[in-house]
C-alpha cells in the first residue's frame, strides 16, 4: 500500500499550465526527491500538496483518506520552507512550539492572559514544554532555545525549521529546497542530517531541489519534473542509467551528456561514429530523425590511430581526478564533451586534432519527441578498452 | 466548496472598503456640488448634489475677483520652488561628504542632523520672528524662504541613499580625474533621481500646505501663499457665501490634487516620507 | 579649487600619507559648510534663543528686556488658558491617533486581502493627505454648518436634531478630530500596507501548516507581531502630528468658542505673534519642543528593544 498517493494532479494559471497531470506513489518510509530546472512545477506541486494551493483537478491521498479538499491546516502535513519562515519575533523555542499549541489548545485557552487561568491550560502547555525539548535536544539544538532567529545562524536556523516540522510527528514531510540558503559546505553536511533525520521520523519524505547532486544523494528515488511532467521516477542510478527521456538525460549527470542529432539509416540502426546500435523496434522508418546521446565518461579521446570522430579540442578544465575534454566535431561543428582520466589527458593541448570514441553499448537513442528508443549495441566498446589499456 | 463564504467575505469586504470610500471622498463631492450652486440654493436643499441652477460661472467668478488667485497660485510656485532649488543644493553636497568622505566633523554633524530632525518650525519660529522683524526683512519672499533653506530631513535623507552607494563609483570617478564637485554632478546626481524626486515631492507638499510660517510673516497679500489666500478669502467673505469660498477652495486645492492624481506612486513615497522627519 | 588641485597630487606624491586624507578632509568641510552655517543659523540658534527668551519678559515692540527667572514658567502653571491648551492637545491627540491607527490598520488590511480596486481605495483614502488642508477644512465647516450642511440635514432625515458642531464648546474638539482622523487616515494606511506587503508570504503558508485554521489565528501569529515596527512608528508620527494640530484650530475655530479649541500651537501663536508676548511664548514653545522630545525619545527606546526583530 501506498503511505501517498498523487493521481493526475493539474494546476493552470491562466493559459499558463503549471502541472499537466502529475501522479506519484509514495511508499511508507520512502524518501522522494523532486527535480527538475526552476519553473517546473515541482514547487507547485508541494505547496497543492500542503493545501496552500488548490489544484484544479485531480486526488491527493495519505493511506486511504482523500486529503484533496481538507485546509493546509487539517492535513497533517509538515513542511520546511526556502526560507525557513520562521517567526522572527518568537524563539526557537515558541517557533518549535507553535504547531502543538495550534493543534493542543483550543483557542480560548491559547488567548493572552485569560488563556492561563482556562481548565486544562497548564498541564497541556507542560506537555508542549516537553515535547519542545525532548526535539530541541535530539536535533543538538536546545543550548540555542531562547533566541530569536534573527540571533542564530543560517544552519541552526534550519535545524529549528527542521524541528517545527517534526515536533508534531506529521504523516507526510515536505521540504522546499531547505538547503538552498546554506553555504556549500554545511549544505553537503547537512544533506547527510536529514537523511538520518528522515530515517529516525520514517513517514514519507517529498523533497523539492534544483539541485541534481542532493537528489541523487539523498533520495531513494528521484522524480524528474520538466515543464510541468513528471517524465521519470526511479532510483538515483536508474535515473542516471537509464534515463526515459531526453530531459531526463540532459538534465541528470554534470558535465551534461553529449546529444547529437542523427538518423535512422536504411537498416535500421543508429549510429554516432564506429559505434552502432540496433532498435528494438523494428518498426521505425528509416530516416526517422532521432537524437543519440553519450555520457562524457564514455567518449575516449585518442591522438592517433583512424578509428572514431575526427574532431579539434576547443578547450582543456583540468579538475584534479579528471580532465573535461571539449572538443568540435570535424563533421557537423557540434562540441563534444569527454571526461577522462589525466593519465589519458597527458599531452593533450586546445587546437589539437584528435579523435574520439564513442562506446556503443552506452549510447541512448530518443526520438523526436523526445521518448527513449530502446536500443542494443552492435559494435562493442573494444576501441575505447584498448584506449584505456 | 468554500466559494460560498468567499464571495460573502468579499461582498463584505468591498461594500465596508466603499462606504469608507464613499465618507472620504464625501467633502471633496460636496465642495464640487456646492460650488455650482446659488446662494438660494445652498439654503434650501443641501443634500442634492446637482445644482438647481448652475451657478459655476458666478460663484468662479467671485472668487477670482475677491482674491487674486493667478498671484496665490504664483507666490506658491515661487515659494515652493526656491526653497526646493536651496534645500537640494545644499543638501547634496554636504550628505555626500558625511557618506563617502572621510573627515572629523562627519560623526558630530550626524548628532547635528538627528538633533535637526526633532526641532519644527514651530518651534524656532519666535526668534526667527523678531530677527526678521529687527532686518525688516518680513512680508518677503526672502522672509518666506530662507528659514528653509537647510532641510536637515533633506540631508538625513540622501545621506541614507548615498551610504547605499558603492564606493567604488566614486573611486572610478576619482581615477578618471574627476574633482569632488565634478563627481556629485556627473555621478552623485544623476544617481540619486529616485531620492531627490521623492525629496521634491515631500518639500512641495509640506511648504504648499504650509500655513505657520506664512501666517507669521506675511500680512500683506503680495506675498500670500495659497492656504494664507484662502483666509484672507474666507475673512473677505464675512457671510455664509458658500457658493463662492467652495469654488476658491477648489481652484486652490486643484493643482496639487492634480499632481498627485497623475503621480500617484510617488507622492506617497513622498509624502509619506514625511514620517520619517515627524 | 582646492579639491582639483588635490587630485593630481595624490598621485605624485606618495611619500606623506597624510596629504590626500587632509585635502579629502578639507574639500568635506567645503562641501558642508554652507549646510552648517544654515543649521547654526536656522536651528540651533534660534532654538538657544527661544530657550533664553522663555526666562525674560521680553515683549515685541518695546525697546528693553529683563530677565526673570523662572516668573514665566510659574505663571504658565496657573495660566487657566494654557492648561486649558494642552487639555484640549491631549484630548484631541488620544482621540485622533488610536481612531487613525486602528481605522488604517483595518482598511490596510481590508485593501490587502482584495484584489480589486485597490489603487481606487488607496487613492481615495490617501487624497486628503495631498490636500491643502486650510482649504478643505473650509469644506468641512460647510459640512458641518448648522443649519444649511449636508450633516445635520442627513441627521434631520433620519429624525436627530444635529448639534452645532464646530459651534458649541460641547462639541467642538470632536468636530475638529473628526476632520484630523479624515486627513491622516490615509497616510497611516499607506504606511500600514507597506508593512504588510514587506511580510514574507512564506509567513502565511508555515502558520497554515502549523495549523494556524482560522484568520484571526494567522493575524495573531504572524500578521501583528510582524508589523510591530511599523505600528510602532505610525503611532509615534501620529501622536506628534496630532500635538501639532493648528491649520484647522486657525482656520474655523480661532480657538473658541469660549476657549473649548485652544491648543498648543494655536495657543503659542497668539501669545508669540498677535500679543506679541514673546517671552512668555517662548516659555511655551520650550513645553512643546519638551513634548516632542520625550514622543520621540520613547520611540527609540521602544524601537531598540525591537532591534533583533529579523
Amino acid at each position: 500500500m501506498s503511505a501517498l498517493s498523487l493521481r493526475d494532479i493539474r494546476k493552470s494559471f491562466g493559459d499558463n499550465q503549471i502541472l499537466k497531470g502529475v501522479s506519484l506513489d509514495a511508499a511508507p518510509n520512502e524518501f522522494i526527491a523532486l527535480v527538475g530546472p526552476s519553473g517546473c512545477g515541482k514547487s507547485t506541486l508541494l505547496r497543492i500538496l500542503a493545501g496552500l494551493e488548490s489544484a484544479d483537478s485531480g486526488e491527493i491521498r495519505i493511506g486511504d483518506r482523500d486529503i484533496a479538499q481538507l485546509p493546509a491546516a487539517d492535513r497533517n502535513i509538515a513542511m520546511v520552507f526556502q526560507s525557513y519562515a520562521l517567526y522572527p519575533h518568537l524563539t526557537a523555542a515558541q517557533n518549535i512550539a507553535v504547531p502543538l499549541v495550534m493543534r493542543k489548545l483550543t483557542r480560548s485557552q491559547r488567548l493572552p492572559l485569560i488563556g492561563s487561568v482556562m481548565p486544562g491550560q497548564r498541564k497541556a502547555v507542560a506537555e508542549i514544554k516537553r515535547e519542545v525539548k525532548e526535539m530541541a535536544v535530539s536535533l543538538k539544538i536546545d543550548h540555542l532555545m531562547d533566541r530569536k532567529p534573527g540571533q542564530i545562524s543560517g544552519g541552526q536556523r534550519q535545524r529549528v525549521a527542521l524541528g517545527r516540522a517534526m515536533v508534531r510527528r506529521p504523516s507526510i514531510f515536505l521540504m522546499d529546497e531547505p538547503l538552498s540558503n546554506l553555504d556549500a559546505n554545511l549544505r553537503v553536511h547537512a544533506r547527510g542530517e536529514i537523511v538520518e533525520l528522515h530515517r529516525r521520523a520514517g513517514v514519507p519524505t517529498l523533497y523539492v531541489t534544483h539541485d541534481q547532486a542532493e537528489a541523487l544523494s539523498m533520495a531513494d528515488r528521484v522524480a524528474v519534473m520538466i515543464a510541468g511532467d513528471l517524465l521519470q521516477l526511479a532510483p538515483p542510478q536508474v535515473i542516471y542509467d537509464d534515463p526515459q527521456h531526453i530531459e531526463v538525460a540532459r538534465f541528470i549527470g554534470q558535465p551534461r551528456i553529449n546529444l547529437v542529432a542523427s538518423q535512422v539509416e536504411a537498416d535500421g540502426t543508429v549510429a554516432l561514429g564506429d559505434a552502432r546500435c540496433g532498435l528494438s523496434d523494428r518498426t521505425v522508418e528509416p530516416r526517422a530523425p532521432v537524437t543519440v546521446g553519450i555520457r562524457p565518461e564514455f567518449v575516449g579521446v585518442t591522438r592517433h590511430g583512424d578509428t572514431g570522430l575526427p574532431a579539434r579540442i576547443e578547450r582543456l578544465e583540468f579538475l584534479g581526478s579528471e580532465i573535461i575534454v571539449y572538443a568540435r566535431l570535424d563533421a557537423i561543428g557540434d562540441t563534444m564533451i569527454a571526461k577522462i582520466s589525466p593519465a589519458e589527458g597527458a599531452g593533450l593541448v586546445s587546437g589539437m586534432p584528435v579523435r574520439l570514441q564513442v562506446a556503443a553499448e552506452h549510447l541512448f537513442v530518443f526520438a523526436a519527441d523526445g521518448q527513449r528508443m530502446p536500443s542494443f549495441p552492435l559494435t562493442t566498446g573494444a576501441v575505447r578498452e584498448a584506449v584505456h589499456g | 466548496m468554500n466559494n460560498q463564504s468567499i464571495s460573502l467575505a468579499r461582498i463584505i469586504r468591498l461594500s465596508v472598503l466603499s462606504v469608507g470610500a464613499l465618507a472620504f471622498l464625501a467633502p471633496y463631492i460636496f465642495m464640487i456640488s456646492t460650488a455650482g450652486k446659488a446662494q438660494s440654493d445652498i439654503f434650501t436643499s443641501s443634500l442634492s448634489l446637482i445644482p438647481q441652477q448652475w451657478f459655476y460661472l458666478q460663484n468662479f467668478a467671485k472668487a477670482l475677483s475677491r482674491v487674486s488667485m493667478g498671484r496665490l497660485l504664483f507666490n506658491g510656485i515661487v515659494v515652493c520652488g526656491l526653497i526646493l532649488a536651496i534645500q537640494v543644493t545644499i543638501a547634496i553636497p554636504c550628505a555626500y561628504a558625511m557618506a563617502k568622505l572621510k573627515f572629523r566633523g562627519a560623526q558630530a554633524m550626524i548628532v547635528l542632523v538627528m538633533l535637526g530632525l526633532l526641532v519644527p518650525i514651530h518651534a524656532t519660529a519666535l526668534p526667527l520672528y523678531v530677527a526678521f522683524d529687527r532686518m525688516s526683512a518680513l512680508n518677503s519672499f526672502f522672509a518666506l524662504v530662507a528659514p528653509f533653506s537647510i532641510s536637515v530631513f533633506g540631508i538625513f535623507l540622501f545621506l541614507q541613499f548615498f551610504r547605499a552607494m558603492p564606493d567604488d563609483l566614486i573611486h572610478a570617478a576619482r581615477l578618471d580625474g574627476m574633482s569632488e564637485i565634478g563627481i556629485i554632478g556627473r555621478v552623485i546626481v544623476p544617481n540619486a533621481w529616485p531620492a531627490i524626486t521623492a525629496f521634491a515631492i515631500f518639500s512641495v507638499v509640506a511648504h504648499w500646505n504650509d500655513l505657520y510660517w506664512p501666517l507669521i510673516v506675511v500680512s500683506n497679500q503680495a506675498y500670500a501663499t495659497p492656504p494664507l489666500g484662502l483666509l484672507y478669502f474666507r475673512a473677505a467673505e464675512a457671510g455664509d457665501d458658500y457658493g463662492a469660498l467652495m469654488a476658491a477652495t477648489l481652484i486652490i486645492t486643484l493643482p496639487l490634487v492634480l499632481a498627485f492624481l497623475f503621480a500617484q506612486k510617488r507622492f506617497v513615497e513622498g509624502i509619506t516620507m514625511t514620517g520619517l522627519k515627524g | 579649487m582646492a579639491d582639483m588641485a588635490a587630485v593630481p597630487q595624490t598621485i605624485a606624491l606618495p611619500a606623506p600619507r597624510s596629504a590626500p586624507l587632509a585635502a579629502e578632509a578639507r574639500s568635506a568641510w567645503l562641501l558642508s559648510l554652507p549646510a552648517i552655517v544654515l543649521v547654526f543659523l536656522f536651528i540651533l540658534l534660534p532654538v538657544v534663543a527661544v530657550i533664553g527668551l522663555g526666562f525674560t519678559d521680553f515683549e515685541l515692540g518695546y525697546a528693553g528686556f529683563k530677565f526673570v527667572g523662572l516668573d514665566n514658567y510659574i505663571e504658565l502653571f496657573t495660566d487657566r488658558t494654557f492648561r486649558q491648551s494642552l487639555w484640549n492637545t491631549a484630548v484631541y491627540t488620544a482621540i485622533v491617533t488610536p481612531i487613525s491607527i486602528l481605522m488604517a490598520l483595518g482598511l490596510a488590511m481590508l485593501i490587502e486581502a482584495e484584489n480589486i480596486g485597490r489603487s481606487f481605495f488607496r487613492t481615495a483614502y490617501f487624497l486628503p493627505v495631498a490636500s491643502l488642508l486650510v482649504a478643505m477644512a473650509t469644506v468641512w465647516q460647510y459640512l458641518f454648518h448648522p443649519t444649511i450642511g449636508p450633516i445635520n440635514a442627513m441627521l434631520a432625515l433620519a429624525g436627530i436634531p444635529g448639534p452645532n458642531w464646530l459651534g458649541s464648546a460641547g462639541t467642538v474638539l470632536y468636530s475638529l478630530s473628526i476632520i484630523g482622523i479624515w486627513q491622516s487616515v490615509g497616510f497611516n494606511l499607506v504606511l500600514f500596507l507597506a508593512g504588510l506587503t514587506a511580510i514574507p508570504r512564506e509567513l502565511y503558508a508555515a502558520a497554515e501548516v502549523d495549523g494556524a485554521r482560522a484568520a484571526y489565528d494567522r493575524f495573531r501569529l504572524v500578521t501583528w507581531p510582524m508589523l510591530g515596527p511599523t505600528t510602532l512608528f505610525v503611532t509615534t508620527i501620529s501622536i506628534i502630528s496630532s500635538v501639532k494640530v493648528f491649520e484647522t484650530v486657525k482656520t474655523l475655530t480661532e480657538g473658541g468658542p469660549n476657549k473649548a479649541s485652544e491648543v498648543l500651537l494655536f495657543t503659542i501663536y497668539k501669545e508669540g505673534f498677535v500679543y506679541l508676548r514673546v517671552g512668555y511664548a517662548s516659555a511655551m514653545t520650550v513645553i512643546f519642543l519638551a513634548i516632542l522630545i520625550v514622543l520621540m525619545f520613547l520611540q527609540y527606546r521602544l524601537q531598540d528593544r525591537q532591534v533583533h526583530y529579523t
